[in-house]
């Protein structure tokens, strides 16, 4: 088969959709083309999150049990002392010459984003909180959602939202017929989960702002979003 | 898609799925256990739409998992997600299983209803807020493209087998899913570094 032939067997093979010889050849293709690798990387991206448009039922309990029971009776008795994507790492720091030096510099390398990642999964517990009280209700824009539950609590959840820069800020304000409250300061990313400080009532309107880090007590500039909870009708 | 792990040491918790596939690659059971309670369910609902068999999609979550256990070495962080890498290995053994089976549907594949889940109420917002924005990410597709693109991946049906099925030549099938899965990116990215994702400028709902 000619390269381009196989150029053209990416998004197939991505989606697993090649008879076995097809994908033998893909494959020796693939390992060394750069182009398909690239190409390759993206669209599987895009085929794995099909996986999630499934109703995503639980399976019996003992799965996970056979599972690590299985791994355990497999496990190698030569534990690989370089996984190969530690490549980087091993490379910068030549002089590691066992696997326990190259993963301490890794976790190291780790701990410095413990605290953001720590704030960013406590406020997307508080999200998953109020996403899952019953009577929740969504108010769905462009680039997000507005989630309010019956108590007034309420979350933004904001997609690809760009980073503010570093001496910047997003700041989020809840007003209810009368100033803009500050309602919790957050940073850009692919998914941000926005627990708001303040009671979301019907008819208050959620605003954003950018704002020097820190925050500020009133918006410095007009919000580029603005989401009215409306009344439910 | 970070969930609470059940007896695992709270550390894992921070760990990013590419980390956790890197202790997966020392052979650190504990590391495949958080895999499987970060993606175990996800995996299940996958197989089980393929193979619509209680069973078989279990045989197909349990050696798409141990494929990870067996070959977390092979993982290259620099060409995917640890996520998209583990659920293909779950796909490719369901997609194997389908076809040996040969127990690919006739019927159309349309969204069921769907049925209560017993997971916990925070798992459940999350996947239920992860599937509707895929699903709403399809329902912009074209027909053509979105049919090709269900086909082959809830399907378990090659590329071959779709242009026969649906009476159009191999290269049409190749370009509706090439299209379809660039659009899904398009439709699902990520901002690229570099890029500006969403420009503050002022707009109202």
């Amino acid at each position: 088969m000619e390269a381009d032939a196989l150029h053209d067997l990416t998004a197939a093979y991505a989606l697993d959709a090649l008879d076995a010889e097809d994908a033998r050849r893909y494959e020796r293709h693939l390992a060394h083309c750069e182009r398909c690798q690239r190409e390759l990387a993206e669209l599987s991206e895009s085929a794995g999150a099909l996986a999630y448009a499934s109703e995503a039922p639980m399976p019996s309990a003992d799965l996970r049990g056979r599972i690590l029971d299985q791994a355990k009776a497999e496990r190698p008795n030569v534990v690989p002392l370089r996984p190969r994507w530690l490549r980087p790492v091993i490379a910068a720091a030549a002089v590691a010459a066992c696997a326990a030096i190259v993963l301490g510099l890794w976790a190291l390398s780790l701990s410095s984003k413990l605290d953001r990642r720590d704030a960013a999964l406590a406020a997307h517990e508080r999200v998953a909180q109020i996403l899952a009280q019953p009577g929740s209700h969504k108010i769905s824009f462009s680039r997000g959602t507005l989630v309010v539950a019956p108590d007034g609590s309420g979350a933004l959840v904001l997609n690809k939202l760009a980073d503010p820069g570093s001496d910047r800020t997003y700041e989020a304000w809840v007003a209810d017929g009368g100033a803009p409250q500050p309602a919790g300061l957050f940073a850009g990313g692919t998914t941000v989960a926005v627990p708001l400080d303040q009671p979301v009532r019907e008819g208050a309107t959620v605003m954003v702002t950018e704002e020097k880090a820190g925050g500020t007590e009133a918006p410095s500039q007009a919000p580029f979003l603005i989401v009215r909870n409306a009344p439910q009708s | 898609m970070s969930k609470t792990p059940r007896l695992m040491p709270r550390s894992f918790a921070h760990l990013s799925d590419e980390a956790v596939v890197a202790l997966l690659a020392r052979s650190d059971e504990s590391a495949l256990a958080e895999l499987y309670d970060r993606f175990g369910r996800v995996a299940y609902g996958l197989a089980l739409r393929i193979l619509r068999d209680d069973k078989l999609a279990e045989d197909a979550v349990q050696e798409g998992f141990l494929s990870a256990w067996r070959n977390a070495d092979r993982f290259i962080p620099e060409r995917g997600k640890a996520s998209t890498w583990l659920l293909t290995l779950v796909h490719r053994r369901a997609v194997d299983l389908v076809r040996r089976e040969d127990r690919r549907r006739a019927e159309p594949l349309t969204e069921g209803v769907e049925p209560p889940s017993a997971g916990s109420a925070e798992d459940d917002a999350w996947l239920r807020f992860e599937r509707e924005r895929v699903q709403t990410a399809l329902k912009q597709l074209p027909d053509q493209q979105r049919e090709a693109l269900e086909l082959a991946y809830y399907g378990g049906f090659t590329q071959s087998e779709l242009a026969e099925r649906l009476g159009e030549p191999v290269g049409t099938i190749k370009s509706r899913m090439f299209t379809g899965l660039a659009r899904l990116r398009e439709l699902l990215a990520d901002p690229r570094p570099g890029e500006t994702a969403w420009k503050p400028t002022p707009y109202t709902t």
